[in-house]
């Protein structure tokens, strides 16, 4: 167990943990943090993305360890009033079913546009294909990243 | 305007969901309150009312006219806490953007049928949830009517206000609502014609929307109360091994670890509901402060286990068909494979016969046989199973992710001998569900657990367990036969269909009716692999099966595919074989006519490789349309058109997605899913080894059409899964120019492909 200072939604938190604990447990287990979500734990579905100084990471493979003096962003902070374009174009295009890998998902697009304001329909699917929706609302999700490149 | 009876006392009808959750809601506010209207994205401020009146379990009213409605059912993502609300608020005529919706906790002295499955619930819900809409809107009427001292029917209703046009009066629910609690409860009610539904038919965002894109907890796995526990279990790790000894003592001393000790979920002498399924009773469970200390001192442990040859599990949902000899102990596919085509000449019982088959075959000019199989399949919820328990002397509180919450709460009574006023078992959003949650083993574990430690715990499969300790899709085959005369007539159709643990045959579904000479026969075999419900079960197999073969029926006989089914739909209509035919022949050709327009079947322009198919299950009618080339052996589908009658669409932009949602799932697993076996060991046990679909491979463009038909509703969530399989077949088949009999797909065609890309 050690002590780790962490910058997370902008906001400072220290925390006493194996120095090996995956940033994903840190942030749900110990900073209640639940918007990341646990799906495979081995890099390989997407729904634990944060940015980590404005790239998307897989917060499952993180150690805390490397997570510290770094800004790190979940879900519940990238707006304040859950206003952010791509969260607002997941609600116009109603995107989720169940909703779980969601998070991961808009986590991901985030990055995407901030890199590529306006991404092709290969590009969209080239970043994305790292985050898995198991109830198959990739077509929405396409839709909703494509109507929020015209407005970030 | 239709009258119905409600034939609900006053007693039973008016008890409230306040005291059905008698007073054990613990700190779940968050499960709570939902204005509809914040579905928009837009902050609407609300006013929270002084007082609420509850007019039924259903619904309450605020003094300043808020309503919150109770969705009852388990949502798993096929949005019935939205759907199931709209159908409250048509019959109350409220303004939508004033419903609040909550998810109701089981109650059965209120609600009927809280289950998530076979697609039953906006059809089973769909009168009584309009019946209390229209109770309680009565109640308030009758209220109004008696302090104006008008009759009743002089009154009308718009968005929540009443009026009476004569003396130019107006009130709103909330103001009458009070007086309504003393209205005796209706014998008989009017429900809405169809053509006066406001909400019903109208697109409404999904309820939970705002939570979902901002991360709120709302999922089991969000749930952290005070003085909680993680808890996680090692099972064997094979199907027919079990527990023989451990040495915990080093894992015991790692930081955060509280205890570990060995379960037994389900004691020889327990009497199992249906929904107990669990190939493993007994478990290792590690108890500690984090999910990553436990998790850690599960790799820690030494477990032995011992082999069981005796463990067999058994489908309980149906009628089993004569089994084969308990496979039992360790088993690998290949074993399966080879007893799976043996099983059927070995050991078939006669569901069904029409006519004179075996004179119809013996008089062919040609006979066609071609066998399909499958593999078995694991749910791969993206939310892992889990449960939270909090068991004391006095009562059980349970909240998490169950379809069956009525069956759990039965297993649990069972289990710990707790008296059912004395459980409480809640539902919270579930990330997805399809079938593995109608197995409620995890909430029955966590409630011992709890018991044992004394201490709220959540226990948490990790996906290694949730992937290896599944209730999974049976593995299945079937062989076709079809006899052919000399006109190019189908004479004689032969069905032989079984599976590990259960047969796939639906006898009485198309073609059954449409063919003169007919022969239906099944047969299971019995495993140590406990096996279950999975999204739209047997027909996520056969469906495909069975489209592909008429397929190849139609081309042997020189017909268009499409034209071939609807000759045959056409015989089922006019002349129909056997009288037990349960699908209808006119609904299921409808469905088809429409994909075959909207597709633009007939047009020759487009170059792609096209398939088609149609399916009846969970009472409703899917036709698919999928067309798709082929670039680097592997399949781009550029277009899945589908046409579905489910009768009337509740919420026709949510239904939409379900129906993209089912197709991607039936191409997905059709495609790229398998699961198998070693040894009694599960081969693939996260997302590196066993393959979804992923956005690449989704369909470029999937179009979806409704039958408008005003006819009651029925399924959905399932429907849309199991045709699209033989739609890909089909398409594959004029892409490749083979015929595919084995599922995942993609290996049949492309060798090369069974690593995973990401
Ligand atoms: S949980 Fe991190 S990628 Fe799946
Ligand atoms: S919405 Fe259910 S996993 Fe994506």
């Amino acid at each position: 167990m050690a002590q780790f200072d962490l910058n997370i939604n902008g906001k400072k938190h220290s925390v006493d943990v194996d120095p090996e604990t995956p940033l994903l447990w840190v942030l749900r287990d110990n900073l209640k943090l639940v918007g990341t979500k646990y799906g495979c734990g081995i890099a390989q579905c997407g729904a634990c993305t944060v940015h980590f100084n404005g790239s998307a990471v897989r917060s499952c493979q993180v150690p805390i360890s490397a997570a510290q003096e770094n800004e790190i962003t979940t879900i519940e902070g990238l707006s304040e009033n859950g206003d952010h374009p791509v969260q607002k174009a997941w609600l116009e295009h109603d995107v989720p079913q169940c909703g779980y890998c969601q998070a991961g998902q808009i986590m991901a697009a985030t990055a995407l546009l901030k890199n590529n304001p306006s991404p092709s329909d290969a590009e969209i699917e080239d970043v994305m294909n790292g985050n898995i929706c198991r109830c198959g609302t990739y077509n929405r999700i396409k839709a909703a990243i494509k109507s929020a490149s015209q407005t970030v | 305007m239709k009258k119905v009876k409600t034939g609900m006392g006053r007693r039973s009808f008016i008890k409230n969901v306040s005291l059905a959750g008698g007073g054990l809601l613990i700190g779940f506010n968050w499960l709570a309150c939902k204005r509809a209207a914040e579905e928009n994205g837009e902050e609407v401020a609300m006013q929270m009312p002084d007082e609420w009146f509850e007019l039924n379990g259903y619904l309450k009213i605020g003094d300043n006219g808020i309503i919150t409605i109770y969705s009852p059912n388990p949502e798993i993502g096929q949005n019935v806490k939205t759907a199931m609300p709209m159908i409250v608020a048509e019959e109350l005529d409220v303004d939508w953007n004033n419903v609040i919706v909550e998810q109701a906790p089981l109650n059965l002295d209120v609600f009927t049928r809280q289950l998530a499955g076979g697609s039953q619930s906006i059809r089973q819900g769909w009168e009584p949830l309009r019946m209390a809409g229209a109770t309680a809107k009565q109640m308030l009427l009758s209220a109004a009517a008696k302090e104006w001292e008008v009759p009743v029917t002089e009154l009308s209703v718009d968005k929540g206000i009443i009026s009476h046009k004569a003396s130019d009066r107006s009130i709103g629910y909330g103001e009458i609502a009070k007086a309504a609690t003393k209205i005796e409860v209706p014998d008989e009610i009017e429900l809405k014609d169809n053509s006066d539904f406001k909400i019903i038919g109208t697109s409404r965002k999904n309820v939970d929307a705002k939570k979902i894109v901002t991360g709120k907890p709302l999922y089991g796995l969000d749930i952290y109360e005070d003085d909680m526990l993680i808890a996680m279990i090692v099972q064997p790790p094979a199907f027919g091994m079990e527990f023989k000894s451990m040495d915990a003592a080093k894992a015991k001393e790692m930081p955060g670890i509280k205890d570990i000790f060995t379960i037994d979920t389900y004691p020889e002498d327990m009497e199992r509901e249906w929904s107990d399924v669990a190939a493993f009773s007994k478990l290792v469970v590690v108890v500690g402060e984090s999910t990553w200390q436990v998790m850690q001192a599960k790799k820690a442990l030494n477990v032995e286990w011992d082999l069981n040859p005796d463990l067999t599990h058994q489908m309980q949902i149906l009628e089993k068909s004569p089994g084969m000899e308990d496979t039992g102990g360790l088993e690998n596919s290949d074993m399966h494979t080879a007893l799976m085509s043996d099983a059927g000449p070995a050991k078939s019982e006669v569901v069904r016969k029409d006519g004179d088959p075996e004179s119809a075959f013996s008089n062919a000019a040609r006979v066609i046989e071609r066998s399909y199989s499958c593999p078995f399949l694991a749910h791969n919820c993206m939310e892992p199973m889990n449960f939270y328990a909090n068991v004391t002397d006095e009562k059980a509180e349970l909240l998490g992710p169950i379809q069956t919450p009525e069956f759990a709460e039965k297993s649990v009574n069972k289990r710990l001998g707790f008296e059912l006023d004395k459980i409480d078992v809640q539902m919270t959003r579930m990330g997805g569900g399809f079938g593995r949650r109608l197995y409620g083993n995890f909430l029955v574990e966590a409630a011992v657990i709890s018991q044992k430690m004394k201490r709220p715990i959540k226990l948490v499969y990790t996906r290694e367990d949730d992937m290896t300790n599944g209730v999974y899709r049976p593995a299945y085959r079937v062989s076709y036969r079809a006899a052919i005369d000399a006109n190019n007539n189908i004479t004689a159709f032969h069905v032989n269909a079984g599976g590990i643990t259960e047969s796939p045959l639906f006898a009485n579904r198309f073609p059954a009716g449409a063919i003169d000479n007919y022969l239906a026969e099944s047969w299971t075999i019995d495993s140590s692999i406990s096996t279950g419900a999975f999204r739209a079960p047997r027909s996520n197999f056969i469906a495909g099966a069975e489209q592909s073969f008429l397929d190849e029926l139609a081309e042997e006989v020189g017909k268009d595919p499409i034209q071939f089914r609807l000759d045959m739909l056409k015989r089922a209509k006019n002349d129909p074989v056997g009288e037990e035919n349960d699908y209808d022949p006119a609904r299921y050709a409808g469905v088809l006519e429409l994909v075959r327009d909207k597709a633009g079947w007939n047009n020759g322009n487009s170059t792609s490789s096209k398939g088609v198919a149609a399916y009846y299950c969970h009472n409703s009618y899917v036709a698919q349309i999928l067309e798709m080339d082929l670039k680097d052996n592997e399949p781009v589908i550029d277009r899945v058109t589908c046409a579905v009658d489910c009768g009337i669409v509740v919420n026709p932009d949510a239904a939409k997605n379900m129906v993209e949602g089912g197709t991607i799932d039936g191409i997905g697993h059709a495609l790229y899913s398998e699961l198998s076996f070693k040894d009694g060991g599960v081969q693939q046990n996260n997302f590196d080894s066993y393959r979804l679909i992923r956005h690449r491979e989704a369909p470029k463009k999937i179009d979806v059409h409704f039958v408008e038909n005003g006819i009651d509703p029925t399924g959905l969530g399932e429907p849309p899964f199991p045709p699209v399989q033989g739609a890909l077949a089909n398409a594959l088949y004029k892409a490749t120019g083979k015929r595919i009999y084995k599922q995942p797909f993609l290996p049949e065609i492309n060798a090369e492909s069974r690593e995973l890309k990401t």
